[in-house]
Formats: C-alpha cells, structure tokens, sequence
C-alpha cells in the first residue's frame, strides 16, 4: 500500500477489528437470554460492517468514498431498527411479563 | 517510521483495542446496565477509528445517532423492563455455548483468511478533509432516491414505534361504538413499573 497517509496501518487492520467485532456480535446474538442484549449484538454487527465499509472507502475507493453515504444509511437504518426493535421489546414485556429469550417461544415446534 | 505514523499507530491500538475489550463486555457482562455503557464506549471508540480514516462526518453521525439517541434508547428500554428474575436453567447451555463459540472462531478465522489472502492492490488517493463535500454531493446526485426513502423509513419507524409501544385503550370501540372489555382499560392503567424495589 504506497498512500502516505496510512504508511502507518493497513487495511488489513482494520478488516481483523471488524471481524473481531462481528463474531462477538454472533456469539453474544445467539447466546444471550435478555432480550436487551440481543439488540446490543445486533447494534455490534451493524458497527462491524460500518467499519468494514469505510476502510474499504478510504482505502480503495478515495475519490469517490461511496463507501461513506453507505455507513451513512446503514446508520439511520440501524436507528430505526433501534427504536422499533425496542418498542416490539416493550410490548412483549407487556404481554409477557419477562425479556428472558427463552420464553419467547409462542412459534416453536 | 516518522512521528505521525507512530502516532497514527498508537491511537490505533487503543481504539482497537477498547473496541474489542468493549464487545466482549457487552456480551459477557452479566449486568446488562453496566454492558449498555460499555456499548457507548464501543460506539465511541468506532467514532475515532472513523476519524483515522478521515471520515469526520460519519464519526459525527456515529456519535451523534449512536451513543445520543440508540444507547439512550437502549438505556430506556432497560430502565423500563428492569424487572431482576432468576432465569430458569435450561439443559444444555454450556455445550450450546461451546457450539456457538466453535461456529464463531470458525467464521473469524474464515474472514480473517479472505483478508489476508485477497489482494486488495491500492485505490486511488483519498480524498482525506474533502470527504463531507463529497458526501453532500453524493447525497444529492445519485443517492438523492436512496437519501429521500430513509427519511420516509424514519417516519415509519417512528410512527410504528409509537403505535407498538403506547399503552392507552380506547373505552368504545371507534368501528361499531361498543363497549371494550373493561379488563383491557384497567391493564391500560396499571403502571409499568409496579413493584420495582432493590431486591
């Protein structure tokens, strides 16, 4: 990578964060039983992939950062998955008087 | 190895790092208060890393949308379901929890091989303090259709938020003007935080 401005770190580096990140999003997803917490894994995905997007923008795409207005509405998507994921949580809790995950098992067969 | 690119190297360690720390925190915490401010912390970390990529606009975003409004959000939601319950055990869970960590190791070392394998080869010169220019203009040329459906998406978003999470009944109904179920008006008053004392 011959750009003086990250003579410092490659890209590389930043594609290990993100993974880092990503597979704790999962691992914390498939593994937690409060309901709050699987939002927070869900919000750490989305930050990987943001990540992901903007070194690959910087890097490889520096004219055009098209890489940057994407993490732009993965970000406002993420806000509205925030608020209504959270407001499908409040009314399970109305219903169902717990957020334990585990609980959540109306469709299973 | 000049002063600058020490430097750039150093402050990316940190913030790697705390993004890192901060995730498995966030998943391991078993306190869910304490995991909801490592995640702030995580967001604001992503923010610098956003910054050493001379992207200062979306590390405003970031913090702006994700540590001011999604992680007060988050910490609402907890606030308001804060209800301490002893979950029930359920069989099973260790080996489900080595499962899913074997599953994960394994797509980490599969994205870490792609990484290292692919060449990348090297873009053109970024555009470094032109970026929100850029963004501006990208934002109202060719993603002006894309930029327009988010806002309507936020609309929706709000307006569905609302109507999930709002509580009140109305005492007729608005389609035939008959009486609701009198059990439906007073579980509308009852508060949601009943009996919450420290136990």
């Amino acid at each position: 990578m011959d750009l003086s401005l990250y003579s410092g770190i490659p890209l590389q580096a930043f594609l290990v964060v993100a993974a880092v990140l990503f597979c704790t999003g999962v691992w914390g997803l498939i593994n937690s039983r409060n309901a709050v917490r699987v939002l927070m894994s869900i919000e750490l995905m989305l930050n990987a992939v943001n990540i992901n997007l903007m070194a690959f923008s910087s890097y490889l795409d520096g004219q055009l950062i098209r890489g940057q207005v994407f993490a732009i509405f993965v970000i406002t998507v993420a806000a509205a998955e925030a608020a209504v994921g959270l407001a499908i949580l409040l009314s399970l809790y109305r219903n169902r008087d717990t957020v334990d995950m585990e609980r959540f098992n109306l469709l299973r067969w | 190895m000049t002063i600058a690119s020490t430097t750039q190297l150093i402050c990316f360690a940190v913030l790697a790092t705390t993004v890192v720390a901060g995730a498995l925190g966030v998943v391991l915490l078993p306190n869910v208060v304490y995991a909801a401010f490592l995640l702030a912390g995580v967001f604001l970390s992503v923010a610098g890393l956003y910054l050493m990529l001379n992207a200062s606009f979306v590390a405003a975003a970031q913090v702006l949308v994700y540590v001011g409004a999604v992680n007060v959000l988050i910490l609402f939601a907890i606030m308001l379901v804060n209800k301490r319950e002893d979950l029930a055990a359920i069989p099973g869970l260790a080996l489900r929890r080595l499962v899913s960590g074997l599953v994960c190791g394994g797509l980490f070392v599969l994205l870490i091989r792609v990484a290292f394998t692919t060449p990348w080869g090297s873009g053109p010169e970024p555009v470094g303090e032109e970026a929100t220019i850029r963004i501006g203009e990208h934002l109202f040329s060719d993603y002006l259709l894309p930029f327009e459906l988010a806002s309507v998406l936020l609309l929706m978003a709000m307006i569905g938020a609302i109507v999930l999470a709002r509580r009140d009944v109305f005492s007729q109904d608005i389609a035939t003007g008959e009486g609701v179920d009198q059990g439906l008006i007073e579980k509308a008053r009852t508060p949601l935080l009943l009996d919450r004392s420290p136990r």
